[in-house]
């Protein structure tokens, strides 16, 4: 499978940290000031495909239910309601898949690793530190 | 070369979770254990393997679940790949 042998061709290779700065950034101003605005238009906001009280996605519904767990208020933009948003905020975080999670204007994952942080109370200190 | 493969990689298809047709590679889990996560980010793990699939993402692969250990982090876990939540009917465009 061409998924596989990518990844183990792959992994050896490429320095970890190269990777960080590899990004292209091909957001068009509009967006980038549009989004800059989204990201910290509340503590934690997140980009979702659905609503919070109808997700369309497992990973996005599995989001919703940790951040409804510890109580949080936070905004949602549905991507699957906006093709253009939906690919500005690909560019704009340079992250291919969608949920994507920003905990007071910073991007912090996407689905797996919100629940990876949940799982480890990494999550309930930084919602704790921004109060 | 100094090639340092992974020490697990392992790629579940979860296509037929999801309402594709049958036969597709649209939905994958993968399952990454590497000395090369040490020192890094959950973010800088993921962003790497984004960026190895960079061409399978452009290219028809839709979802993309990662889990990356290191050797020290994968001993210490239950040595279980997770599996993806239930589709709830979005992945049509």
């Amino acid at each position: 499978m061409s998924l596989l042998s990518s990844l183990v061709r792959t992994i050896g290779r490429v320095p970890v940290a190269r990777t960080q700065f590899a990004a292209l950034f091909s957001t068009s101003p509009e967006w980038k000031d549009k989004l800059d605005k989204m990201v910290s238009s509340n503590k934690v906001v997140v980009f979702m495909k659905g609503v919070p009280n109808a997700p369309r996605c497992g990973f996005s519904n599995a989001v919703t239910q940790v951040l409804r767990m510890h109580g949080v208020d936070y905004d949602a933009y549905d991507v699957l309601s906006d093709e253009d948003l939906r690919q500005a905020v690909k560019d704009y975080t340079n992250w291919p898949t969608i949920p994507q999670i920003y905990i007071n204007g910073q991007f912090v994952g996407g689905c797996d690793i919100i629940l990876q942080m949940h799982k480890t109370g990494e999550l309930i200190e930084m919602l704790k530190q921004i109060g | 070369m100094n090639i340092v493969l992974p020490i697990h990689c392992l790629v579940v298809n979860e296509s037929n979770q999801h309402n594709v047709p049958r036969g597709s590679e649209t939905h994958f889990r993968v399952l990454i254990v590497s000395n090369k996560f040490d020192s890094t980010s959950l973010i800088e793990r993921h962003r790497h393997i984004n960026e190895i699939l960079n061409d399978e993402l452009k290219s028809g692969v839709h979802a993309l679940a990662i889990e990356a250990f290191t050797p020290v982090e994968w001993e210490k876990s239950n040595q279980q790949i997770n599996q993806s939540p239930k589709c709830r009917g979005g992945s049509n465009r």
